[in-house]
């Protein structure tokens, strides 16, 4: 198993309860909130903590991309990603956004990416994401175009990375007279792609159809393991057999000396976690974003009650506990759902850097070197479940 | 009871569903976003004047979109082949919200087959500064009541939109209503630039108490069609023919008289 080091850099100053009573941290949650003194020092630190992760040991690091909220501070993940692309000199930098629907041009996310990948030499992996619902209120784009945009800037991306330019590009979206982007990646054909999601099936089949990995977003394991199932079926039909590098389980884990004392201590930081989820289910979903059948599928299921920390961890949504306790249960997930990485958050909600980096420190040294040759072990699924 | 057919709409590929009652002077009406091509008082009011044509726009209903359908002036064009391919002539268009959009954008391409426009609250134009709820960002039942002046007499309506055999309808006519409106929102900023092509008589019906295009749409509505005449209707949100249906009725009926007496 690879073990990436995933932050979403909250900004951790956010008034919970102003989120709270306003029903939202997303996209309606004002912006005079951030106070830029806090917030420059927060993406010191954070970034602090992401170099750190490099030198640790950690496989990786990832940025993800959300606008218009305090749940996370990298609207422009490439920025976030520059800054580090000098100081990861090791492991991989992986970016899960970019949103390529909520952009008019493509093209310049081809170029972002091209970029990164010759300052790294090649160790860029290359996100593709639809964004959330809510993003496409913030960004203004219409979510009934959601699917065709995300399927039409791929092509355009992947033929800018792929075909000698220039040519000319003519989509339903997207006409470009002119293709022809310089640089061109390092990596050939290009950097691996990534197709982050929390579970949408469109995207699934999509993406094995492509043979890319999928992330799966925050979920407890349990449905983690039906979703990669879903993805190992598709790539059945495709005709070939999916690998576990070929799935990407994102989610947060907390190491203290004993199971009690981790729970004491990750509680706060992951009912804080929590309150950055908080949105206007409206806006979270908004018209065709997703499938009709999807859709239904949603209302039947009805509302789901709030999860609380412990929910969270009971249902191994995260992973908290005891050097032991963590490095069992992480085996035991990948064995119950067959991924090859982990994308793992050492820091969440608003825990403060100084804890964090113990956290982080601790993970280096009770986990990574215990997973590094780990394949996933089907044989013990059984036990798993 | 409304007679209704489908219509196979060749150029198009669509089959277009209509509702038809009464006899004389053709009054096609072009339905809002939400109530679809529900048969209602108001309609039945002007049947006993008029023939009265019901439109089921392509995408609501329940029925799938046909694949060309992508922003409101498809429509337009598409009606424009309809009404070609149906014969009608002196028309009287009649078109609330949605549909009002839809019939200004005919209006400003052909009017030939006119012989009036009413635009009962129509989306399509922008007003920097009038406000008004955000659709998007409500549930289903919030935004029917938002629309609504009278949340109690509103009650019956909402329950019959929202009961579990509509349900392919309400999703699928706000995915396509999300395909039409929601960048930008609920506007075309082109359409206001030809508004002045507009050479039918018009009408312009708003409710006072609208609170998606609240009545500063209204007086812009005026201003870009030449000799139009604005009527306002008390006691009505965003669906006067709804919620007024007598009153709006006769304010429909006396202005198509009128353009019938002065021809």
């Amino acid at each position: 198993m690879k073990i990436f080091n995933f932050h979403l850099m909250p900004y951790a100053h956010a008034d919970l309860d102003a989120i709270d009573k306003g029903g939202s941290a997303w996209v309606t949650y004002s912006n005079s909130h951030y106070d830029p003194v806090k917030g420059a020092e927060l993406f010191n630190q954070y970034l602090d903590e992401l170099e750190k992760a490099d030198e640790l040991g950690f496989d990786g690091v990832c940025v993800n991309e959300h606008h218009q909220t305090a749940y996370g501070m990298m609207p422009v993940p490439g920025v976030l990603a520059g800054a580090l692309s000098r100081k990861i000199k090791r492991g991989k930098l992986a970016i899960l956004g970019r949103a390529l629907p909520l952009v008019n041009n493509p093209l310049t996310i081809a170029e972002e990416y091209a970029i990164l990948d010759n300052i790294t030499r090649g160790r860029v992996i290359a996100g593709f994401v639809r964004g959330i619902g809510a993003e496409y209120h913030s960004m203004g784009v219409n979510p009934a175009e959601s699917n065709p945009r995300f399927v039409e800037a791929h092509d355009l991306i992947v033929q800018a990375w792929t075909r000698p330019g220039p040519f000319a590009f003519d989509g339903k979206f997207f006409n470009l007279r002119y293709v022809n982007p310089w640089p061109v990646p390092y990596q050939k054909p290009h950097p691996p792609i990534w197709t982050p999601s929390s579970g949408s099936i469109s995207t699934i089949r999509w993406s094995a159809a492509k043979r890319y990995t999928y992330c799966q977003t925050l979920a407890p394991i349990a449905s983690v393991a039906r979703v990669f199932d879903i993805f190992r079926e598709e790539a059945d039909k495709c005709g070939y057999q999916a690998s576990p590098d070929q799935l990407a389980w994102s989610n947060a884990i907390y190491i203290a000396e004993t199971d009690e004392k981790a729970r004491r201590e990750a509680r706060p930081y992951l009912e804080s976690y929590g309150k950055f989820f908080k949105m206007n289910p409206v806006m979270m979903s908004p018209p065709g974003y997703s499938s009709l059948e999807s859709v239904k599928r949603q209302r039947s299921m009805g509302r789901s009650r709030p999860q609380t920390p412990d929910d969270l961890i009971d249902l191994g949504t995260v992973i908290v506990g005891s050097p032991n306790t963590v490095r069992e249960k992480l085996a035991a997930y990948q064995d119950l759902a067959g991924f090859g990485y982990s994308l793992t958050k050492t820091q969440f909600g608003t825990m403060p850097h100084e804890m964090a980096v113990v956290n982080q420190a601790a993970v280096a040294e009770e986990v990574l070197p215990y997973f590094g040759d780990r394949v996933p072990q089907p044989a013990k699924r059984a036990a798993a479940e | 009871m409304p007679g209704s057919a489908n219509v196979a709409i060749q150029a198009c590929n669509v089959d277009l569903r209509l509702q038809r009652a009464g006899v004389g002077a053709s009054v096609v009406f072009s339905p809002d976003a939400h109530l679809g091509a529900a048969w209602l008082p108001f309609h039945d009011r002007l049947a006993e004047h008029f023939e009265v044509i019901l439109l089921e726009h392509p995408g609501y209903g329940g029925g799938d979109a046909p694949p060309w359908l992508d922003r409101v002036t498809d429509l337009a064009n598409f009606y424009l082949d309809a009404l070609t391919q149906l014969d009608l002539a002196r028309v009287h268009l009649v078109g609330a919200a949605l549909g009002g959009w839809i019939a200004a954008e005919l209006a400003t391409r052909n009017t030939t087959r006119l012989a009036s426009l009413t635009l009962i609250d129509p989306w399509g134009l922008r007003v920097d500064g009038a406000g008004g709820i955000d659709l998007f960002a409500r549930t289903d039942e919030q935004a029917l009541y938002d629309l609504s002046f009278d949340p109690k007499k509103a009650e019956p309506l909402v329950a019959r939109l929202l009961a579990p055999e509509a349900e392919d309808a309400l999703l699928k006519g706000r995915m396509m209503t999300a395909k039409l409106a929601w960048q930008p929102r609920l506007f075309d900023p082109q359409l206001g630039k030809w508004l002045h092509r507009i050479d039918v008589p018009t009408l312009i019906v708003w409710g006072r108490e609208d609170r998606l295009l609240p009545t500063p749409y209204a007086a812009a509505w005026q201003a870009a069609i030449p000799g139009s005449r604005l009527v306002a209707v008390a006691n009505a949100g965003h669906w006067p023919h709804v919620e007024q249906p007598l009153e709006t009725a006769g304010i429909v009926h006396d202005f198509i008289a009128q353009q019938r007496a002065a021809t």
